[in-house]
């Protein structure tokens, strides 16, 4: 986990296996170094695979920025669990979070890099979303 | 209906054992055409919800379907988490502290709109809605207790046969069919253990 103070639209990585989230975090982190706020989180809240709101929401909070949060999720659970925690989060907040329809690796790093030239929220969303499109 | 201090510790206990008892069962149906962990993670989540009794006992029946609802939500650890998470708390804001049959049905209409919403889900894609809706159903049209449970049993059986279009099992495609949905039997386990616990009655 990292941060930025840039001011551009932050990253969460969101993927059942803790090892996928890092890496792909890494991954983000060598394409655009501290330009955004990244956060990954992976895994049950017994270390096992699987996501949990409680780690989404933390990792919401070390990406924050107040452009918003792009949200980069793998498998069903992991969207759902994050759609949770997005409803979940103060309602000034909740409409600068969204969670993308991307893969999870591409998308990340697609995403970050968008972010990293200043984009809007829904511009990173949207090419994160266009990658496959 | 009214539920005291000791009817609403017994019903929190009973699904927690419904559960606990089944964790295998249910892991080895999710071994079958998922990722094998909804045993575990629902075992988790009630024991987890175990933990904050006697608390939890003391709260009204909305508030103490809330806290179940997000003591699952943060504990379970799957996309069962939300799902179940959100029918409870769906309930438990619906509902008034002393509800009749009448506020039980709406309710339920209600949190299973809500669990619809949080999967994009309608019934007849091989999950926990095809157990909820057919028993609502029931429910609904003045089903007894019993009629209840035995629906409750007979559609998590109906999803054997089912081709799974939503969750990890429709990654499957049609090696989905033939093995009963994991979420529906719990769903199924968790209406039943309700029942037998609240020694429910069509009439109250």
């Amino acid at each position: 986990m990292s941060n930025s103070s840039s001011g551009n639209v932050g990253i969460v990585i969101v993927s059942h296996s803790s090892k996928i989230a890092e890496g792909a975090a890494d991954m983000v982190r060598q394409m655009v170094g501290n330009a955004v706020p990244l956060a990954w989180t992976g895994g049950d809240t017994d270390g096992g695979l699987g996501t949990n709101v409680a780690g989404i929401l933390e990792a919401i909070e070390v990406a924050w920025s107040p452009a918003g949060v792009a949200i980069l999720v793998d498998l069903g659970g992991a969207e759902t669990n994050s759609e949770m925690a997005v409803e979940m989060l103060a309602e000034d907040r909740r409409a600068r979070v969204v969670v993308c329809n991307a893969p999870v690796v591409e998308g990340a790093v697609i995403a970050a890099t968008e972010s990293s030239g200043g984009s809007s929220l829904a511009a990173v969303k949207r090419s994160a979303e266009e990658f496959y499109a | 209906m009214s539920l005291d201090r000791g009817a609403r510790e017994k019903l929190v206990r009973a699904l927690a054992a419904s559960m606990i008892e089944h964790a295998e069962e249910l892991t080895s149906l999710d071994q079958a055409i998922g990722d094998g962990d909804h045993g575990l993670n629902m075992k988790r989540g009630f024991e987890a919800v175990l933990a904050t009794l006697p608390g939890l006992a003391d709260k009204s029946l909305p508030e103490l379907l809330k806290a179940i609802g997000m003591t699952l939500v943060m504990k379970v650890g799957g996309a069962s988490g939300p799902l179940v998470g959100t029918f409870f708390m769906e309930l438990g804001k619906a509902l008034p502290e002393q509800p009749a049959r009448a506020d039980l049905v709406a309710a339920a209409d209600k949190a299973i709109d809500a669990v619809k919403m949080r999967g994009r889900s309608e019934a007849g894609q091989k999950t926990l809605l095809d157990v909820l809706v057919p028993v609502q159903a029931v429910f609904a049209g003045g089903g007894d207790a019993k009629a209840i449970a035995a629906e409750a049993a007979q559609a998590a059986d109906r999803t054997t046969p089912m081709l799974a279009t939503r969750g990890r099992a429709s990654f499957l495609g049609e090696r989905s069919i033939g093995h009963m949905d994991p979420g529906s039997r719990s769903a199924s386990l968790l209406i039943s253990a309700a029942i037998a616990a609240l020694e429910f009655e069509a009439t109250s």
